[in-house]
């Protein structure tokens, strides 16, 4: 009997998630906008920035432009995940939070959809990112990118696990926040440090000594250290070191993110 | 069986008592009104037995369900027409059903034809795959009707359902509320400041007022327990203690100028009544209101539209100052 009750109670569960992935997918494919914008910003980084600065310094065994290409790749990442948080906040500003909390399915259920549906655009547009990525370098836009089957493959793996953890990041300020406003302003705090801190621009090796333990605590640096890695086989840690601090800190915030919804309000 | 069993069902906020102590019983397939002016606590209420708040105290079950230990199975027993829409208008009307059937784990077979059904229900079934940011408002009204229905709930619960809309609007969502219901045999609990809409669809309602039931009885039984018509005369004299010594006169009091009075058989008293007061300005005879009923039970007047505010802090000072 118990046993029934239970399997029941798992398909409901799956049932609602993917009730919520669905929808996050209809809204995603309703705003083309969001997809354009999330792939243009990176490029202007990576040939605008990448381009200007790679002219002029250079770092040791690799092309500049190359070399941020990772951390741009994860900081295109960081922009969409967080900022997905924010249509949590949406959701209660017209009352469509309402239809999902009365709903027979628990929150975590709700977290976890929304967790999909978010990853889910931040994994397209890693796609795209990474395919992009591809043509560039074989055409010789981005000078020493070399993108292999393999490399891809093991990046993609990389930036789903981070996607995954910086959605439940947006989620948990969502979850809290009571305007868009509101929202925008507590992320953009957390946005640009680590962005900034997590390496995406600059090696690791020869840091200011004040500069390593911020830098350390970042949980991005180890996604863009890995991502580093995958695609230009060089890195300061090794990729296992790399993928268990990823692990451990999306396991972290997972459990952060289910205790957050738990306990969010109408 | 009562398909809602209500025992002492309190909520409380800081100092503000929302709902207090309250008891009632809904009969399944029966059509229940909750009546009372913003922050009488009507959706406070609501939103306890749709388990969306949790009581400070007392219990409630709905189709047999606790709302607090079995909010789950609560949940699936029951449909919800908010008072602000709650549908996605990024979304269609029929994504909106099928999330919906989706969130209530109604197997796709089964929820493709009760989609196609509820649609034709809420004669949506031509907008259906449209964007709902273009729908009017009341035929998004209308969509979230559909969706309630979707899941055969054995309680419908409706907020405000017709907040908002234009009265040809309103008159058409009633219209789909009282036919559809009665076709699914449901019971339906209803919240509204709109007095006539209860009187008419309602077997039985609830006055409350700051929290608490003050009448409970059918429409027709509480405006019979005024005792009569309504009177309501322009005059230069009031003359109420010569009135109100007049057999015929159940109450007679004065407000805005005007003197209302409460009359037994009024067509035909009122001559009498003429005497007495001497000159007069005008006269108005009609049959008893709710609003009647409601001034009778609470002293105050329910206007629609009065603003939230003030009842809040009403209430909140009549219970500061009863403790």
């Amino acid at each position: 009997m118990g046993r029934t009750i239970n399997a029941l109670q798992i398909r409901n569960e799956v049932n609602g998630i993917l009730a919520i992935w669905y929808r996050e997918w209809k809204v995603f494919l309703r705003e083309k906008s969001r997809i354009v914008a999330s792939v243009v910003n990176p490029i202007l980084w990576l040939l605008v920035f990448g381009g200007g600065l790679g002219s002029n310094v250079s770092i040791p065994g690799v092309e500049y432009q190359a070399f941020i290409y990772p951390g741009i790749l994860a900081q295109a990442v960081l922009f969409t995940s967080i900022f997905f948080g924010v249509y949590i906040v949406w959701d209660r500003k017209i009352d469509f939070l309402k239809e999902v909390l009365v709903a027979p399915i628990s929150r975590t259920a709700i977290f976890i959809g929304k967790v999909v549906g978010g990853a889910t655009d931040g994994i397209i547009q890693a796609l795209i990112l990474l395919l992009l990525g591809a043509i560039l370098g074989a055409a010789g836009a981005i000078p020493g990118l070399h993108l292999t089957p393999a490399s891809m493959v093991t990046a993609l793996l990389i930036l789903v696990l981070t996607t995954a953890a910086l959605v439940s990041v947006g989620l948990i300020i969502g979850s809290r926040m009571e305007s868009p406003e509101g929202f925008q302003l507590v992320s953009s705090f957390l946005l640009f440090p680590t962005f900034f801190l997590s390496g995406a621009l600059f090696p690791l090796d020869r840091l200011p000594p004040w500069l390593v333990p911020l830098v350390f605590v970042d949980p991005l640096t180890y996604s863009v250290d890995a991502l580093r890695r995958s695609i230009l086989g060089t890195s300061h840690f090794s990729l296992a070191f790399d993928l268990s601090i990823i692990t451990v800190w999306t396991a972290v915030i997972f459990v952060v993110g289910t205790w957050a919804f738990a306990r969010m309000k109408v | 069986m009562a398909i809602i069993e209500i025992e002492q069902l309190t909520k409380q906020f800081d100092r503000l008592v929302a709902v207090d102590r309250l008891s009632l019983e809904v009969q399944p397939g029966e059509f229940f009104g909750l009546l009372g002016p913003n922050g009488a606590g009507k959706t406070t209420t609501l939103l306890m037995l749709t388990t969306l708040l949790k009581p400070t105290s007392g219990t409630a079950r709905v189709n047999g369900f606790d709302v607090v230990r079995e909010a789950d199975a609560v949940r699936r027993s029951i449909g919800i027409v908010f008072q602000d829409p709650s549908s996605d208008d990024t979304l269609t009307g029929y994504e909106n059903l099928k999330l919906h059937g989706m969130l209530y784990g109604v197997p796709a077979v089964l929820r493709e034809r009760r989609i196609r059904e509820v649609l034709e229900l809420v004669d949506l079934a031509g907008r259906k795959d449209d964007i709902v940011k273009k729908y009017s408002g009341g035929m998004r009204r209308r969509l979230e009707l559909a969706r309630g229905l979707l899941h055969h709930p054995k309680v419908l619960f409706l907020d405000e359902p017709t907040l908002g809309l234009d009265p040809q609007s309103r008159e058409h969502i009633w219209r789909y509320i009282e036919g559809l219901s009665r076709e699914e045999g449901i019971s339906l609990v209803i919240t509204t400041h709109y007095m006539e809409e209860v009187d008419r669809l309602c077997d039985r309602l609830a006055i409350m007022d700051a929290g608490q039931i003050v009448a409970l009885d059918s429409p027709a039984s509480l405006k019979r327990t005024l005792g009569g018509d309504v009177v309501i005369l322009k005059v230069g004299e009031p003359r109420l203690q010569a009135l109100e010594s007049l057999p015929f006169v159940r109450k007679a009091e004065q407000r805005n100028g005007l003197l209302y009075l409460t009359v037994t058989e009024a067509s035909q008293h009122l001559p009498r009544i003429l005497e007495v007061v001497g000159s007069v300005e005008t006269v108005e005879v009609r049959p008893a209101t709710l609003n009647d009923v409601f001034l009778h039970y609470t002293g105050r007047e329910i206007r629609e539209g009065s603003p939230e505010g003030g009842w809040a802090e009403r209430s909140m000072h009549y219970r500061s100052a009863t403790r």
